[in-house]
């Protein structure tokens, strides 16, 4: 069968694109369906590309983050070693997981935390919400944490009356801008100082008036307006980068000290975690606390990692909630071919290399998921036909840097198969078409003065071309087209000019 | 309805189809065993379970100095009978700072809007070696326990924090505090704007393995791990140290 690797031209909207130009306060609002929202990715990359800022503010920060992952993962002598551990012990995860779901529960409930189990993001949205309603607060403080992101946690607290607060220093910046995320790791790429002053200055009430675009002054700003919230808080929201198994231990990763303080101040803890961040036991954590933060930020190990098993009398948050997702995973676990979407640990490296993700940034893919992982994960999550797969150009870069080697490139080629095999075009058409083409070609090829009257005949679409591209093209030039834009052909063949320049000599 | 537990764990097993049979049939003690079709994945650890120099020796102290420093975190190296020197130094410099600035400004990286007055205070664990802050004059030290914790807003009117370390990892300039008592609840060691952390040279490891080992012993003990002061890159990417946690990071090296 043959593959559809092109990727498919503007079609059906989804409603309002996520083209809120950078300079404007406002970004593109909290949509309905977080892993679902914007235009199609063809539609919002146009958009995206013709945004020149977004681009060089994209270009920039990736090119940044991959030259400091180079040099950190550099330094370490056993890093393809640590890669292939990661991945076993995921794939291992997944052969396991009921029994290993089970032994966490265990042991969590063990050490006085409570489980809960949700199928789907209203259900999780649902327990949390009563959860913290049963504390009598209006508002919660939130570490980071794309699960919660994934299922709207905040709009369905704000719906009950409940105020989340991003306390990450980006997530604030997309909260308050009423913004989605547009990176994994740093989700205000795309906004620039002077905006997030801006922004800042309208939207947090205690943002002294004379704030400057300092980066220092903004991160004091944000460490004022949030000190008060930490020390009151009574209950704190976070997800988790990894749960162990066999002694109920809950990791956090972070760098700014808003994980701690939600960690430890508040007096109950709720965390909602999905069901893939397992690892069996304890000491996989030397694997992965390697792979995670050199992966992620290029640094050799992140400011602070929090890790908390149960309730520690006396110390930390008295009572511990864990809120264990479903929302779609057991779908892309039924996949064999698409399952190691799973292994994901979320450090975004396969983002900052993909030549995709650079030019078009993370809001053209209409997901909490963006870039090259999200292409995988966000279709099989949700089930749904998704143009998301042709978000490549299948070079492979994203595999390479993958801490727990997802094979990136050859599960988008089995989707966009499974793309064709659903749409229209059968790839029987496409093949048939091909094998032709190929013929007409072999015979045009065969003989030189057939193959300079083949040549020419191109030329004559240069009629149809509209500013040196031509967008669409009859059967069976439509197969291309659908895809792809089509340069204008040269006004004059190879040999055709070649003949012109010896008769000129 | 079904409840969600066994609804996920039958979608789970229907997931992993013949994979997971043996899962889904015996008793948890007997998953996993005979009557799986698939192979148990078989984890390579071809990884270094250990650094080449041993915990404690020269060049395992020098490199979590070099990283240390790398992530702006400020280094003593002294013995134990300079311990409560050094310390008495450190805080008496720190109090001077704060003297010097003595203003509310926000933009200055050592004061908070809500700052009033200079403040002198240091929090000690209830469980920390009493010898170690012999040599503190003046300063008002506070002792916080599980028993007797100080509040929030306590704490938030305390300048710096002493505590010892559980393992330190020269690789990466990791400290992990393990919560005991010459550690101290979590929130002491957060809350302040200035943590110095004393480390004596025979808990320093090569590599993050022999840590995980070593803590892997009470994995359920609250830890914390540490590599530097607070610091964000979310602006342009451009990092700024200091941000929720502790600004000021002093690590006290003792041999």
């Amino acid at each position: 069968m043959s593959t559809f690797l092109g990727m498919p031209a503007a079609r059906d909207s989804r409603g309002s694109g996520p083209d809120a130009a950078p300079g404007t306060l406002s970004g593109v609002g909290r949509p309905e369906d977080p892993l679902h929202w914007g235009a199609s990715f063809p539609d919002a990359a146009k958009a995206a590309l013709d945004n020149g800022q977004l681009r060089r503010n994209l270009g920039k920060a990736t090119s940044t983050i991959r030259t400091k992952r180079a040099r950190v993962v550099g330094e370490v002598p056993d890093w393809e070693a640590l890669r292939d551990a990661g991945s076993a012990v995921k794939t291992d995860v997944m052969a396991r997981l009921p029994e290993l779901l089970e032994e966490l529960e265990r042991n969590v409930t063990a050490r006085g935390g409570v489980v809960h189990w949700a199928r789907d993001a209203a259900e999780a949205n649902r327990i949390v919400a009563d959860l913290v309603r049963a504390k009598e607060t209006d508002e919660v403080v939130k570490v980071k944490s794309m699960a919660t992101q994934e299922i709207g946690l905040n709009e369905a607290l704000a719906e009950e009356g409940i105020a989340a607060v991003e306390t990450d220093l980006a997530e604030l910046i997309v909260q308050l801008a009423d913004d989605m995320p547009s990176h994994i790791l740093v989700p205000a790429i795309h906004r620039n100082r002077t905006e997030i002053r801006d922004i800042f200055l309208e939207r947090m009430a205690d943002a002294p008036p004379d704030l400057t675009d300092v980066p220092r002054e903004l991160a004091m700003a944000a460490r004022a307006h949030l000190r008060r919230k930490f020390l009151s808080a009574k209950v704190a929201i976070s997800g988790a980068n990894f749960a162990v198994a066999d002694t109920g231990t809950l990791v956090v990763v972070e760098s700014e000290g808003n994980g701690r303080m939600c960690l430890t101040m508040p007096e109950t803890l709720i965390t909602v975690m999905g069901i893939e961040k397992l690892i069996p036991t304890f000491d996989d954590l030397e694997v992965f606390l390697q792979l995670l933060p050199r992966s992620s930020t290029g640094e050799r190990m992140n400011p602070y990692t929090s890790m908390w098993t149960g309730v520690t009398p006396g110390d930390g948050p008295q009572e511990f909630h864990l809120v264990l997702l479903d929302n779609g995973r057991t779908k892309v676990l039924a996949d064999e071919a698409g399952r190691a979407a799973l292994h994901c640990i979320r450090c975004s490296a396969c983002l900052n290399v993909c030549p995709v993700y650079e030019r078009v940034g993370g809001h053209a893919y209409g997901s909490v998921y963006p870039g090259p992982i999200g292409a995988i994960l966000t279709p099989q999550l949700t089930g749904e036909k998704s143009d998301l797969p042709y978000a490549s150009t299948l070079c492979g870069a994203c595999y390479e840097v993958c801490p727990v080697k997802i094979d990136i490139p050859s599960i988008l080629v089995e989707l966009r198969a499974r793309e064709v095999a659903l749409s229209g075009a059968s790839p029987e058409t496409a093949d048939r078409v091909w094998k032709a083409a190929m013929k007409a070609a072999s015979f045009a090829m065969a003989d030189g003065a057939r193959f300079r009257r083949a040549a020419r005949v191109p030329r004559l679409l240069r009629a149809i071309s509209r500013n040196g591209v031509i967008r669409r093209l009859p059967f069976p030039g439509s197969l291309w087209t659908r895809s792809r834009d089509l340069p204008e052909p040269p006004k004059q063949t190879f040999h055709d000019w070649w003949d012109a320049r010896e008769d000129g000599r | 309805m079904t409840n969600a537990k066994d609804e996920i764990l039958s979608r789970i097993r229907a997931a992993l189809g013949s994979d997971a049979g043996s899962a889904a049939a015996g008793p948890a003690g007997s998953a996993g065993s005979a009557g799986s079709t698939a192979a148990p994945t078989v984890v390579p650890r071809e990884y270094r379970s250990a650094g080449e120099h041993a915990p404690g020796s020269d060049v395992v102290l020098e490199l979590l100095v070099d990283r240390l420093e790398d992530y702006k975190a400020h280094v003593h190296r002294t013995t134990a009978a300079g311990l409560p020197g050094v310390l008495a130094q450190v805080l008496a410099e720190r109090s001077a700072e704060r003297q010097e600035i003595g203003s509310s400004d926000y933009r200055s990286p050592d004061i908070l809007p809500t700052t009033h007055a200079p403040r002198r205070a240091v929090v000690v664990p209830h469980g920390l070696d009493a010898s170690w802050l012999s040599a503190l004059d003046d300063a008002d030290v506070r002792t916080d326990s599980r028993d007797a914790p100080l509040s929030a807003a306590e704490l938030d009117e305390i300048d710096a924090v002493v505590t010892a370390a559980r393992v330190a990892v020269a690789e990466t300039g990791t400290i992990v505090l393990d919560g005991e008592p010459d550690q101290g609840r979590r929130a002491i060691s957060l809350v302040p704007d200035v943590h110095v952390c004393v480390v004596r040279t025979d808990q320093v490891v090569q590599t993050v393995p022999e840590a995980v080992r070593l803590l892997g012993a009470e994995p359920g003990r609250p830890l914390t791990w540490i590599s530097g002061p607070s610091a964000t890159s979310d602006i342009e990417l451009e990092r700024v140290e200091g941000v929720h946690g502790p600004r000021t990071l002093h690590v006290v090296l003792v041999s």
